[in-house]
């Protein structure tokens, strides 16, 4: 299969799946017993690699393992643990009206896209979170957590509250940045939308997450339209900011 | 009593004439269509098209308004296909309204095709502001109504799906009768094997020419070799198709945080269509709204009753306006009935 020709950085085939499968297993009996009202296993926190309460329990019970963080319209993401980093998994989850074979085709295409885009714009300089598993059975991806939040909740809070030129100023030539590498390196991001950037807490570094769409192109019609969609998403979500197109 | 409201509405964008006769809470009174038919392995031509409207739409007009018992007197207004369309055939239906106008002496209604299909849809199922898929030889398009206007979300790039299914039934010299897609639909039925196509969404668009190209040149190798059979390549042709428009459909509705899906168009008859997309809206907890071929397909009530609606609201085409195009964007016409719907909810 191509995507593991790609030099992934620690990249555990094989590997990953026992150890999924195990912590899932494990998780899901702790969700078990909260759910029957049991005794949890002495401090649960630590049985399990993963920060583990009752209320997380409960809004996670239909799938017993992980923290649930966000449900889109093609993947599932979940806060894990993953040899002891704090990590995300994203599931593809399969889609029913498909066709099985035309569905599996699809959900491992983005799954490769996504997993060889992130490493080629972390090549090119571009900050992505680092990606530490790739997982074609069960589709899923597994890379690092970033404390941060989203550009588009900084932009806002910019809105409501006035806005931080300097900040301002910093954060959109960062995303320039961020965007000139990519694209000067062929790379199209395919979704740039402010809520695809995290502004990481303790560096204030702009991350670029979700390169499911993404694909390599050096024609400018495929850069432009990369650059139509963030402003469209600009115009639409962030007007409260002046105007964000000068 | 008061008396109700009643439009005359043509229809002849395309292969189609149709003529119909509805009152204003979208009652159909009389609905007739005639449908232009060529040879299996043909499409059809614009002007044998006009020329088979032109034979036609006379007697539609008769039997229409006998079926419906009215007459010409009862008429309030004359709505008819402005666009968009086959320049020819459009042109058939815009003459005769203009001349009936001026016999009647009753007021003229241009009526944008696009939009007309979905007030249809919208009245049959009782939809209140679904997504819309329109699905037909001639368009694609994922709508949303928002701010005053129909709004295009996604469309093709380049040819309708339907335009894609009728050339691959050319392909296979499948009968034009009733009409290809419904022919590439019941032999699919029979396909088994799956055979891998190409699948082009870009963003929110979809791309169908350069399947079709694949299909077209891979079909007669592939059938000569014995690898697959004709109802595997139509299985095939579908699935990989439905699946491309319930993508964007999805993404659609993600976007306008929408439930509920009306699909319409001729494209919108097939049920393995409707299936895929109410699998999609149950998974995300909404409905899915489909109606069958007599308002799917083109016809002479939707056109009446989308003019009427318009007119209704104090709208009409003046004669001199009455004219015809090739080109007319779903998004360029102002929903003013759904507008005063609004203030009437906000009032309550």
């Amino acid at each position: 299969m191509g995507w593991s020709r790609r030099p992934l950085p620690f990249l555990l085939r094989g590997s990953i799946l026992p150890s999924l499968i195990s912590v899932r297993v494990a998780a899901h009996l702790a969700a078990v017993a909260v759910a029957r009202n049991l005794p949890l296993p002495a401090s649960p926190s630590r049985a399990l690699p993963l920060s583990f309460n009752i209320m997380e329990a409960e809004a996670d019970s239909g799938n017993g393992s992980l923290i649930l963080i966000k449900q889109g319209a093609e993947a599932r993401v979940f806060e894990f643990s993953f040899v002891g980093r704090r990590s995300v998994i994203k599931e593809r989850f399969s889609k029913k009206y498909r066709h099985p074979t035309l569905d599996s085709k699809l959900t491992l295409k983005h799954l490769n896209a996504e997993a060889r885009c992130m490493t080629k714009a972390r090549r090119l300089g571009v900050r992505t979170p680092v990606l530490y598993a790739v997982d074609p059975v069960l589709h899923t991806l597994t890379f690092e957590y970033v404390e941060g939040s989203s550009i588009k909740d900084v932009f806002l809070v910019f809105g409501s509250h006035g806005v931080i030129e300097e900040r301002l100023d910093n954060i959109a030539s960062q995303i320039g940045d961020a965007i000139g590498k990519l694209h000067d390196g062929g790379l199209i991001h395919g979704d740039l939308t402010t809520s695809n950037m995290l502004l990481k807490h303790d560096t204030n570094h702009l991350v670029l997450i979700d390169f499911g769409l993404s694909f390599t192109s050096t024609l400018p019609e495929d850069k432009a339209v990369d650059l139509y969609v963030l402003e469209r998403a600009l115009l639409s979500m962030h007007s409260s900011c002046g105007n964000v197109m000068d | 009593m008061t008396k109700r409201m009643i439009a005359l509405g043509f229809e002849g964008s395309a292969n189609k004439i149709g003529v119909g006769v509805v009152t204003l809470d979208g009652t159909i009174l009389s609905n007739p269509r005639h449908t232009y038919i060529t040879p299996p392995g043909q499409g059809f031509l614009p002007r044998e098209t006009a020329q088979h409207h032109l034979q036609h739409i006379l007697p539609l007009v008769k039997s229409a308004l006998q079926t419906a018992q009215v007459t010409p007197k009862d008429i309030d207004c004359i709505c008819y296909t402005k666009g968009p369309g086959m320049g020819a055939p459009l042109q058939v239906s815009a003459i005769v309204v203009r001349v009936l106008s001026q016999l009647w002496k009753k007021p003229i209604v241009g009526v944008n095709h696009c939009v007309a299909h979905i007030e249809m849809g919208r009245v049959v199922t009782g939809a209140d502001d679904p997504v819309v898929l329109y699905v037909s030889g001639g368009n694609t398009q994922v709508i949303a109504y928002s701010e005053g206007r129909y709004r295009i979300f996604g469309e093709t790039i380049d040819i309708a799906v339907g335009n894609c299914l009728d050339r691959f039934a050319r392909v296979l010299t499948l009968s034009n009768d009733p009409s290809p897609g419904y022919n590439i639909e019941q032999l699919a039925k029979k396909g088994e094997k799956f055979i891998d196509l190409p699948y082009a969404v870009k963003g929110m668009d979809v791309s169908f020419s350069g399947i079709l190209s694949y299909i077209e040149a891979t079909a007669e190798e592939k059938l000569k070799n014995n690898e697959c059979t004709p109802a595997d390549l139509c299985y095939s042709l579908q699935e990989t198709l439905f699946a491309m428009l319930v993508e964007i459909t999805e993404r659609a509705m993600a976007h306008c945080d929408t439930k509920d899906v009306l699909i319409v168009g001729g494209v919108g008859c097939n049920e393995r269509l409707q299936e895929m997309m109410r699998t999609m809206c149950s998974e995300r907890g909404g409905r899915l709204f489909a109606t069958d071929d007599r308002y799917c397909i083109d016809n002479g009530a939707m056109i009446a009753y989308t003019g009427l609606l318009e007119f209704a609201h104090g709208a009409s085409t003046p004669l001199e306006d009455s004219t015809f195009t090739q080109r007319f964007r779903t998004d360029e016409v102002k929903a003013i009935w759904r507008e005063a719907n609004s203030e009437k909810l906000k009032s309550i």
